[in-house]
C-alpha cells in the first residue's frame, strides 16, 4: 500500500537502556526491515541511569514511519520512543568538520565564506583549513556545496541531534 | 549473613526450577559441560536429549504450545548454538515462548575465533525477542529471570542466554525471581476502554460482519478462547480462524466456517471479501490470509485488536485499532456489550447468513472420492474419526498434507493443533510432537507428516525411543514433494524441477530399525484397520499411508489473486495466475 509520492522525512529519538548491543539491534531493525537510515547519532546521556539517546533521521511512508515508531518500541531494552517531526516542534542541529586545502584567492573566499555561515577555523596550515560549523543539515550541506569548488577535502559529519522545544522532558 | 553463594552452573539450575520449569530439551558439548555437571547432580528438572539442536528446540515448541508454559532448550556453543537458529526462527515467527541457553567459549577468548566459538547473540539477534550475552555470574540470576519474563509477557517469542564457560563455574549469589524487575519491558494488556466502546459502537452496526482470529487467542490462553466463544455466541456472527488460531474456537459449532486464506474454505474467504465489519483478534493479515491487498474485503470497516502494536497498520490499514492482550479486551467488551444492551440487526444477519448458507453448499473442501486408491484427504478424515475422541494431539510437518490435516482434521479445543506456520519448517513436526508427549505423556499425540518433511528431523525418532514417547508419525505418502509440483503445476508448466521424492527409505523398516513399529496402508479397504492398530500400538509408530500421487490442495488462492477468485477442485482449469503473482511466493 506504499505510495511512492508521500514520502515524508521524520527524526525519531530513541531512549534506549545502554547495554551491550543495543545500537545493532536498532541498525539491525533497519537493516532487516528495508527501512531507511539518514543519519544516526548515539550517545549516553545519563551515566547514573545507563541510558543512552538515539536520534534517527528516516524517509518512509507516513505507514512505515508509523511501523519504525512501533518496530523500535517494542525492542525489548527501549525505554521511549518519540517522533519529532510530529510530537512536537524540535530544534535539530548537525555539527560538521570540514577541510579545504588550496592557496590564493580560493583560500581566501573559504575564510570570508566560513565567517558567513559563523563557521569557527580549528585548524590552520599555509595550504589547509579545517572549519567547524554548527547547525541545521541543510545548512551544513550548503556550506559544503560552496566549499567543494575551492579545495574540499574532507568532510566528518555528526549526524542530527534534535530535541523538542520547551520545558517538557521527552 | 551473607547469601550462600553458587556456581553459575547451580544458578541456571535454581533459576529454572523457581521459574516452574520442570523439563527441558537439549545436547551437550563442551561450552555447556558445567551446567550439564549440576543438571547431573539434581532430581527436579528432566533433560531430554535429543539428536539434533534443531529438534531440542522444535520439541521446546511443542511443550510450550501445548502446556502454554514457556519451553526451555540447552545446546552447546558454535554449532550447537547455529544448528538451534531454525528453531528459534520457527519460534519468533508463531510466536512462541522460549528460554535457550547456549554455551559459549569462555569470555577472555571470546573474539579469537576460539574452538567452537560463534557470535552467538549476533547470529539470534534477528531471530530472537530478545537476547543476553553473560559477562559475569553476578549478572546469570537477574538475566535468568528477566528471559522467562521477556518470553512469556507481551507476544511471546524465543529469547537466548548466552553463556560463557567461565561463567558457568564462577560464583556468585542467587537472588529468587520475585526480586528481579525488568528495567524497561512493560507490555501493554488492558486495551483503551475508548477504542473498546468505538469498537463494540461500529460492531453494533454491522450488516454483513466477521470474526477473523488468530494465533493470538492461543497465545492469551484457554480463557480467551472461552470468552471468544461467549462473545461470538452473543453477537450470533460467523467466524474464520487463521491457520494458527484453529482450536480457539470449536469446528463442531454452526457459527464455524472453517480455515480462511490461501487454502480456507469457499465460505470464509467469501464471507471476508464481502464483509462490512471485520473483528480481526490476535491475527496479524499474514499474505497466505489476504491474497492481494488491494482488493482485500474492500467494503469492509477493520476492527483490530492485537498485543503488539507493530502489528497493526502493518499490512491492512484498521479503522479502530487496540493495543491489548486479547482475552483482557474481549473480557471488557463483552461488559461494555452488555452494558450498552446492543440490539444488531437481525434481519441483515439473517440475510447475511443465507448469503454464507449458499457459499457453503459450494462443498469446496469436497474431493473425487475413491475405492482403489487412499485419497490424502480420505486418510486424514478417517485419522479424525478414529481419533476425535481421544486426548488427541496433531502437529503436522509442511506442505500439502499440512493443508489437508487443516481441513479436515476438526479442532473442539486450544492448544491441540501444532504447526509451523510462519515460517514453515519442514521437519517441525516430529520433534514438536515428541515435546507435546512429554507434557502429555498419556495423550494420543499424531504428527501428520510428508515423506519429504519427515526425512528432515527423521533421527528424533531415536529420542521418541529412549523416553518412550509414543508418537505416532502418519505420513501422507505420495511420492513428491507434493507443495512444490502443484506451485510448479499451477506456475511453471508442469516441469517438476526436482520435486519427486527419489530413492526414499522404506519407512516400514525404518521404523523396525529404530526398535519402532512400521505400518503400511495401500488401500481405502485396509485403512481404518491399520489407523486403530497404530492407536493400540504401545509405542512410537511410523505409518507410510501410501496415497494418491497427484491429489492437490483446494481450494486454493493463488499468490496475488483476491478472496473471491479462488481455485476450487472440480475447476481448477479455472487457474489464473498473473505475471505479478508469479513473483510471489
Ligand atoms: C504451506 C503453508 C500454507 C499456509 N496457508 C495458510 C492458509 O491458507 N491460511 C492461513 O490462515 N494460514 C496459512 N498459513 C500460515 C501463515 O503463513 C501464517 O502463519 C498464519 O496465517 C498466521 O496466523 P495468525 O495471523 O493467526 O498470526 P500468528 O503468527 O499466530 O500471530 C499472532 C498474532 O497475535 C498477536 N498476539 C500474540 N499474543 C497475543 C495476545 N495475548 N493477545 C492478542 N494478540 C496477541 C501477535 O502479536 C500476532 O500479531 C500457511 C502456512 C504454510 C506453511
Ligand atoms: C526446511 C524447508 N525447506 C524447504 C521448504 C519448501 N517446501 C515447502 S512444502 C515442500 C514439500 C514437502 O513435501 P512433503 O513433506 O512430502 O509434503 P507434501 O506436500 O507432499 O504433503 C517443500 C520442499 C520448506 N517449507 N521447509
Ligand atoms: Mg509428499
Amino acid at each position: 500500500m506504499s505510495n511512492e509520492s508521500n514520502i515524508e522525512r521524520h527524526t525519531i529519538a530513541v531512549l534506549v537502556d545502554n547495554e551491550a548491543g543495543v545500537l545493532a539491534r536498532v541498525i539491525g531493525l533497519f537493516s532487516g526491515r528495508g527501512y531507511n537510515i539518514e543519519s544516526l547519532t548515539v550517545a549516553e546521556v545519563d551515566q547514573a541511569e545507563h541510558t543512552s539517546r538515539i536520534t534517527v533521521v528516516t524517509v518512509g511512508t507516513p505507514m512505515v514511519i508509523e511501523q519504525i515508531k512501533a518496530q523500535l518500541a517494542r525492542l525489548v531494552p527501549v525505554h521511549k520512543v518519540v517522533d519529532l517531526t510530529v510530537d512536537t516542534k524540535a530544534v535539530e542541529r548537525e555539527m560538521a568538520l570540514i577541510k579545504v586545502s588550496g592557496s590564493g584567492d580560493k583560500r581566501v573566499e573559504a575564510l570570508r565564506l566560513s565567517d558567513a555561515f559563523r563557521a569557527r577555523v580549528i585548524d590552520t596550515t599555509h595550504n589547509s583549513f579545517v572549519f567547524e560549523v554548527t547547525g541545521a543539515p541543510d545548512k551544513i550541506d550548503a556550506f559544503i556545496g560552496l566549499m567543494r569548488p575551492l579545495g574540499l577535502v574532507d568532510v566528518s559529519r555528526t549526524g542530527v541531534v534534535a530535541i523538542a522545544r520547551g520545558p517538557e522532558a521527552m | 549473613m551473607a547469601a550462600q553463594e553458587l556456581t553459575g552452573a547451580e544458578i541456571v539450575i535454581k533459576a529454572l526450577v523457581d521459574q516452574g520449569v520442570d523439563t527441558i530439551f537439549g545436547y551437550p558439548g563442551g561450552a555447556v559441560l558445567p551446567i550439564y555437571d549440576a543438571l547431573f547432580q539434581q532430581n527436579k528438572i528432566r533433560h531430554v536429549l535429543v539428536r539434533h539442536e534443531q529438534g531440542a528446540v522444535h520439541a521446546a515448541e511443542g511443550y510450550a504450545r501445548s502446556t502454554g508454559k514457556p519451553g526451555v532448550v540447552l545446546v552447546t556453543s558454535g554449532p550447537g548454538a547455529t544448528n538451534a537458529v531454525t528453531g528459534l526462527t520457527d519460534a519468533l515467527m508463531d510466536s512462541i515462548p522460549l528460554v535457550c541457553l547456549t554455551g559459549q567459549v569462555a569470555t577472555h577468548l571470546i573474539g579469537n575465533d576460539a574452538f567452537q566459538e560463534c557470535d552467538t547473540v549476533g547470529i539470534t539477534r534477528p531471530c530472537t525477542k530478545h537476547n543476553w550475552l553473560v559477562n559475569s555470574a553476578k549478572e546469570l540470576t537477574r538475566v535468568m529471570h528477566e528471559a522467562f519474563y521477556v518470553a512469556t509477557n507481551g507476544r511471546p517469542g524465543p529469547v537466548v542466554i548466552d553463556i560463557p564457560k567461565n561463567v558457568q563455574f564462577e560464583k556468585a549469589e542467587y537472588v529468587g525471581p520475585q526480586n528481579v524487575v525488568h528495567k524497561t519491558y512493560r507490555p501493554k494488556v488492558k486495551g483503551d476502554v475508548e477504542a473498546i466502546k468505538a469498537a463494540v459502537d461500529l460492531i453494533a452496526t454491522a450488516k454483513k460482519p466477521i470474526f477473523y482470529t488468530g494465533g493470538g487467542i492461543i497465545n492469551s490462553g484457554p480463557f480467551a478462547s472461552q470468552l471468544l466463544r461467549e462473545f461470538v455466541k452473543l453477537t450470533g456472527f460467523p467466524i474464520t480462524s487463521t491457520l494458527m488460531g484453529l482450536g480457539a474456537f470449536p469446528a463442531s459449532d454452526k457459527q464455524w466456517l472453517g480455515m480462511l486464506g490461501m487454502h480456507g474454505t469457499y465460505e470464509a474467504n467469501n464471507a471476508m471479501h464481502d464483509c462490512d465489519v471485520m473483528i480481526n483478534i490476535g491475527a496479524r493479515f499474514d499474505d497466505r490470509v489476504t491474497g492481494r491487498i488491494d482488493a482485500f474485503a474492500p467494503n469492509s470497516k477493520k476492527i483490530h485488536i492485537d498485543i503488539d502494536a507493530s502489528s497493526i497498520n502493518k499490512i491492512i490499514h484498521a479503522d479502530i485499532g487496540i493495543v491489548g492482550d486479547a482475552g483482557h479486551v474481549l473480557e471488557d467488551m463483552i461488559r461494555i456489550w452488555k452494558s450498552k444492551a446492543v440490539k444488531i440487526d437481525k434481519s441483515a444477519l439473517a440475510d447475511w447468513w443465507k448469503q454464507i448458507d449458499h457459499w457453503r453448499d459450494r462443498r469446496s473442501l469436497d474431493y473425487k472420492k475413491s475405492d482403489e486408491i487412499i485419497k490424502p484427504q480420505y486418510a486424514i478424515e478417517r485419522l479424525y474419526q478414529l481419533t476425535k475422541d481421544r486426548e488427541t494431539y496433531i502437529t503436522t510437518e509442511v506442505g500439502q498434507h499440512q493443508m489437508w490435516a487443516a481441513q479436515h482434521y476438526h479442532f473442539e479445543k486450544p492448544n491441540r493443533w501444532l504447526t509451523s506456520g510462519g515460517l514453515g519448517t519442514m521437519g517441525y513436526g516430529l520433534p514438536a510432537a515428541i515435546g507435546v508427549q512429554i507434557a502429555h505423556p498419556d495423550a494420543l499425540v499424531i504428527d501428520i507428516a510428508g515423506e519429504a518433511s519427515i526425512q528432515m528431523c527423521i533421527q528424533e525418532i531415536s529420542t521418541a525411543m529412549q523416553f518412550m514417547a509414543p508418537v505416532k508419525i502418519f505420513i501422507l505418502n505420495n511420492e513428491y514433494m507434493g507443495m512444490v509440483r502443484q506451485w510448479q503445476e499451477l506456475l511453471h508448466g508442469g516441469r517438476y524441477s526436482h520435486s519427486y521424492s527419489e530413492s526414499l527409505p522404506d519407512f516400514v523398516k525404518l521404523a523396525e530399525a529404530f526398535g519402532a513399529v512400521g505400518i503400511r496402508a495401500k488401500t481405502p479397504g485396509e485403512l481404518d484397520d491399520k489407523i486403530k492398530q497404530m492407536i493400540d500400538t504401545p509405542g512410537p509408530v511410523v505409518f507410510d499411508c501410501v496415497v494418491d500421487k497427484f491429489e492437490n490442495c483446494y481450494p486454493m488462492i493463488p499468490s496475488g489473486a483476491a478472496h473471491n477468485e479462488m481455485i476450487l477442485g472440480d475447476d481448477p482449469e479455472a487457474a489464473m495466475v498473473t505475471e505479478e503473482g508469479k513473483m510471489l511466493v
